[in-house]
């Protein structure tokens, strides 16, 4: 369901030997494997776990506060949105609907880790739930999809590796933040890490023609509902894409004469 | 900021609830028990049109100037999908929207 149709017999031959070593892995090295694959993303949760730290603390919330919506709410965006409804004194009803609405996409993502952790424990599961946020579900996903028979333990401790490093990473520096931040130079383009990285994430998985019109769809309707209230138009875009890849791969496997 | 330190404190604590109940929502409620097929057909392109359509409109209309298109960002977008599409390689693809993104900025 996930060959490249067209790639040359080179990359095909790479990607076998990749999912050889993917299998090959105890659940103790896909970890490791899994710490190393998020490394790239320290760019951007560096960055930004700081300017959360500078940021909340310039609104005039203490530490606690700070590294309470840092601890257990651990939603980059949701925090921004909170945080910034919290200092134009906005009711604290919209405070949590708008940013709960920000983090609709979990759902999503917690219903698309299904097919692969539902067999996990029901301590594992949450403990993934806790720690699941884009970065380390995009990796993730796209590591368990490449290597479908990977056992539950590997991709737990994929799941686990790259949760350690962003979501460590993101607590850490928005301690540091809090504390020893003062302000981030403007000359820094911050608001362009985060499209730079979900575009980075999702290039490489633009394997077929089904996630092609997906990722089509996302942006021309996205596109189209910016005036919605935050998190609905991406939501709705979303949506309609999942069917236009869905509906895509039906007629793919129509016109090849219904081999799946 | 007008709110007492326990409304502030109601208030992580509700998201940090409601953002964790939909994290955990399918992932516990459904469990091993088998989804229908279209639905986990669906949920194959979940990564491809959540992450797509939460950047365009920030690569579009991007905050940081009021909502004004901005060609610097644009091309940053344009050649982080390429790079990532082309080398199948995330940090090949941050590189490169970095890249253009500086180098925009100091040509501007």
């Amino acid at each position: 369901m996930t060959q490249a149709s067209n790639a040359p017999s080179r990359r095909a031959a790479a990607i076998e030997a990749s999912r050889a070593r993917a299998l090959a892995r105890t659940p103790l090295q896909s970890m490791r494997h899994g710490a190393t694959h998020s490394l790239p993303f320290l760019l951007v949760m560096v960055p930004f776990g700081m300017l959360f730290g500078v940021v909340a603390t310039n609104a005039g919330f203490d530490l606690a506060q700070t590294m309470g919506f840092t601890i257990l709410v651990l939603a980059g965006a949701s925090q921004f949105t909170a945080v910034q409804l919290l200092t134009d004194n906005a009711p604290l009803w919209l405070v949590i609907l708008s940013s709960l609405a920000v983090n609709l996409r979990m759902a999503m993502y917690s219903a698309s880790l299904v097919p692969w952790l539902g067999a996990a424990s029901q301590p594992a599961r949450a403990a993934v739930a806790y720690s699941l946020v884009d970065q380390t579900y995009a990796l993730s996903i796209d590591y368990f999809q490449n290597t479908p028979k990977l056992s539950i333990p590997q991709r737990l401790g994929y799941f686990f590796g790259t949760a350690f490093v962003l979501c460590g990473a993101w607590m850490t520096f928005a301690y540091l933040g809090a504390t020893v931040g003062r302000a981030i130079p403007d000359s820094i383009p911050l608001d362009f890490a985060v499209p730079i990285t979900f575009l980075a994430m999702i290039a490489p998985a633009l394997r077929s023609l089904p996630h092609m019109a997906a990722a089509t769809v996302a942006v021309v309707v996205s596109l189209f509902l910016v005036g919605l209230p935050a998190g609905v138009g991406p939501m709705i875009a979303a949506i309609l894409a999942m069917l236009a890849g869905s509906a895509t791969e039906v007629w793919q496997v129509r016109r090849s004469g219904g081999r799946a | 900021m007008t709110y007492s330190n326990a409304e502030i404190w109601f208030t992580i604590l509700a998201l940090g609830a409601g953002t964790f109940l939909l994290r955990y929502s399918f992932l516990g409620a459904i469990g091993s028990r088998p989804m229908p097929e279209w639905f986990l057909r669906m949920l194959r392109y979940t990564a491809v049109a959540v992450l797509p359509a939460l950047a365009a409109p920030l690569v579009v209309w991007p905050a940081a100037t009021h909502g004004q298109t901005d060609p610097v960002r644009l091309a940053a977008g344009a050649a982080t999908v390429i790079a990532g599409y082309a080398t199948r390689n995330t940090l090949a693809a941050i590189v490169a929207g970095a890249a253009t993104l500086m180098i925009g900025f100091y040509l501007s």
